[in-house]
């Protein structure tokens, strides 16, 4: 590790930064990240991310497994919104092979993909109070309420984690018989949590004082550094793939694209708070009008061979823009198989966003860009 | 002393009531990490502690064996006597404080004239043991941290005093005894409510907690100037943290809130010993309640912000305290006009506080785009 001399300002003083090596073990860092922070005093005058700790070559593993074999490696990319990766990679292989999902399986995977949309911003407010000095309190509050999704993911999938829940072509197998009425009893609880998270979060004043004009980001900045998602939207963009490009059966539902104003590290948190809400609107939709038949398109063979050409399917995931290219030479396998993270377009900001602050303002930076490192490092 | 524990000879009597303290210090200290997690899983809508012993009374004694035999690890280039020394520069003033606080009229150990001046002096001390622990782990977390908690233990011990110092003034003795028995009508919370909330904001601080836990930052310097300290060790550090809790507490009751007194005349005449204690108690335990709830609700603030809030905000006003008191005594007002004036000066101090923490804007509904994309 290299140590800097800078030249002494006035004073006969010379004065070292100090390389401050943050990760990959450590609380604030959401995982295996690593950061060597120069630090002058309390102040951060250069960053160096280091990635690569959670390499699985999730990536080329795929090229190697049948079509429908590759689905759990999309709940293995971002864990944290498994249904989200799994819906982007369904779609593009029926994009590829032409296939037309029923009606009904395209009402559970919306479903499905918003509620999980719900989780993973509860899942980010709960670390990013711990990121800010909460001492678990957020922590909790979020987690009694993912605890709820994830009993009702449980009972459709068997799952708590790794779904692997649609097929291309459709779902594996039929929502349980009452998930109507459990489905609105989780939004209810969720909903009111997310009220109660509103209360303890957003109002407090150590929170406005933290964040509000921390690192704001300029909407040009945030299209030249490839963010998307929420990052996106903080900046006063309104680009969600759900509206600009609508997949699946997105163009039949009424949303709003929550917002910010400054890119600010507050507007980030506004943007996903309002989302939740929005999610939970799509969801409530897509169960009035959910249709009853099949769930599964007729006439798919055992083995699934998808003709020779090549597709690049994106969907909104709760962190940005998440897409998967393919290349079919027409066997049963891929033969070339590409995921675009969001997390890590959005984490190669991180410099740019974090030089010049405080070491405490450069872990919140950090954690309100919401990374999953399974999907950094992929 | 006219509570006789075991002899008249002052000596053996002072070195009893010592080793009561040395017994009794530890074994709070257990309670209170036990009582700490229960209230802050409470308030996290969590049970706390509940397997070892019936609701998890047992924890802390689990706690303390488990530390006690663990292995007590110095990194190999740390300095050898500073990172050794600094816990025990750390725990050994807050013990001295302990000798200079009444616990009840007859109860203390020494009931020292310039007891408040001595318990000021000597808990200032521990702010080496820090910056010794945060440069003697040769670890950078432990020596931010270090320099963090020596900036801000040295900034808020200023406020601390002034506030003591108000209080010292209207009672017009540095004994605590003398303090609390001046306290019989009315306590100084009711003529000094502005020194009260500094009191409690310095002391908060002091205590590096929430929202001032700025030098052990879980998530930024992985607890700061104790990275590096294991076993037996740390929990030094540890004993030293919540007898500083207890102690600031015990301080803020008897300086503020009337210490063992009753109010309103509940005993006409004497007191009994145990109702004194339980007076202590309750009102001891009110201070602690408040410590952790705080800790369980509030983000931590950034240093800057900080350092800010102590010198524009509490020293300021810190003095204001002290210039009001001292016209009321020059002109020899009555004391009841202090309530209105210090409580003028609270409400000012607090709108300023709201002011600036909402200086970067307020909380505004998000914007929307309904129809198409601008991309």
């Amino acid at each position: 590790m290299v140590i800097e001399t800078r030249p002494p300002h006035e004073s006969d003083l010379e004065t070292i930064d100090i390389n401050v090596n943050v990760g990959p073990q450590h609380p604030a860092t959401h995982g295996v990240f690593r950061m060597v922070l120069t630090v002058d005093g309390e102040l951060v005058v250069d960053l160096d991310p280091v990635i690569g700790y959670m390499h699985r070559g999730n990536e080329k593993l795929p090229e190697n497994c049948d079509y429908r074999q590759v689905i759990g490696y999309h709940d293995r990319t971002d864990y944290l919104a498994q249904f989200n990766t799994e819906h982007c990679y369904v779609e593009a292989v029926e994009k590829l092979a032409g296939i037309k999902p029923p009606e009904r399986a395209e009402y559970i995977r919306v479903i499905l993909a918003e509620i999980n949309r719900i989780a993973s911003h509860l899942m980010f407010f709960g670390a990013f109070g711990t990121d800010i000095g909460l001492f678990g309190t957020s922590f909790m509050y979020a987690f009694r309420d993912r605890e709820t999704i994830q009993d009702l993911f449980e009972e459709v999938t068997g799952e708590r984690m790794m779904y692997n829940y649609f097929r291309p072509g459709g779902v594996a197998w039929d929502l349980p018989d009452n998930f109507r009425q459990r489905c609105m009893q989780v939004l209810d609880s969720v909903e009111r949590g997310v009220e109660q998270l509103d209360g303890l979060m957003m109002e407090n004043e150590v929170v406005l004082a933290r964040c509000r004009g921390l690192s704001p980001v300029t909407p040009e900045d945030a299209i030249n550094w490839g963010l998307s998602g929420p990052m996106l939207r903080a900046t006063g963009l309104a680009h969600d793939i759900r509206r600009a490009e609508p997949y699946s059966i997105y163009d039949r539902f009424q949303f709003d694209i929550p917002t910010g104003k400054r890119g600010d590290v507050y507007d980030k948190l506004v943007v996903r708070l309002e989302e939740m809400h929005q999610s939970a609107r799509i969801v409530r939709q897509a169960l009035e009008t959910m249709p009853e038949g099949p769930i599964m398109a007729e006439g798919l063979k055992r083995v699934l061979r998808v003709p020779a050409g090549e597709v690049y399917m994106r969907v909104e995931s709760p962190r940005g823009e998440y897409g998967v290219y393919l290349v079919s030479q027409g066997s049963d396998k891929p033969w070339r198989h590409k995921v675009r993270g969001a997390s890590f377009s959005n984490l190669s900001a991180l410099r740019a966003m974090a030089v010049g602050n405080f070491v405490s303002d450069v872990i919140i930076i950090l954690g309100s860009i919401d990374i999953v490192l399974c999907e950094v490092d992929r | 002393m006219s509570l006789v524990l075991i002899s008249h000879n002052p000596w053996l009597e002072s070195l009893a009531r010592l080793a009561i303290i040395a017994l009794l210090v530890p074994v709070t200290v257990i309670i209170l990490t036990w009582v700490e997690r229960k209230v802050i899983g409470r308030l996290q809508m969590r049970l706390g502690p509940m397997r070892v012993g019936p609701y998890g009374t047992l924890q802390g004694v689990a706690d303390t064996i488990k530390l006690l035999t663990k292995e007590d690890v110095r990194p190999q280039t740390a300095d050898r006597w500073v990172f050794e020394l600094a816990p025990f520069v750390i725990v050994v003033p807050v013990f001295m404080a302990v000798v200079a606080i009444p616990f009840t009229a007859d109860l203390f150990i020494k009931n020292l004239t310039l007891g408040l001046f001595y318990f000021v002096a000597v808990s200032g001390l521990s702010i080496v043991g820090f910056v010794m622990a945060g440069w003697g782990s040769d670890n950078k977390y432990a020596l931010l941290g270090g320099v963090r908690a020596a900036a801000q233990l040295i900034s808020y011990e200023i406020p601390l005093v002034m506030a003591i110092l108000a209080v010292a003034m209207l009672s017009q003795s540095l004994n605590l005894a003398v303090i609390v028995g001046a306290q019989e009508d009315t306590p100084n919370i009711a003529y000094q409510s502005l020194a009260f909330i500094i009191f409690a904001i310095a002391g908060l601080a002091e205590l590096y907690r929430q929202p001032f836990d700025i030098p052990v930052a879980e998530s930024e310097v992985v607890g700061g100037p104790f990275v590096e300290y294991s076993g037996i060790r740390w929990s030094m550090f540890q004993l030293g943290e919540f007898v500083n809790l207890v102690l600031i507490s015990i301080l803020g009751s008897l300086i503020f809130l009337g210490g063992w007194q009753w109010p309103w005349s509940v005993f006409d005449a004497s007191v009994p010993v145990a109702a004194q204690v339980a007076m202590m108690a309750v009102k001891t335990g009110t201070f602690i309640f408040f410590f952790m709830w705080m800790r369980a609700s509030l983000p931590r603030l950034r240093i800057d912000q900080m350092m800010s809030f102590c010198w524009q905000l509490l020293l300021p006003f810190a003095f204001l305290q002290i210039i009001i008191n001292g016209l009321v005594l020059v002109y020899d007002w009555p004391n009841e006009i202090l309530i209105p004036l210090s409580g003028a000066a609270a409400a000012g101090a607090v709108y300023l506080t709201y002011r600036a923490a909402r200086a970067t804007g307020v909380r505004y509904q998000p914007g929307y785009q309904t129809v198409g994309s601008v991309l």
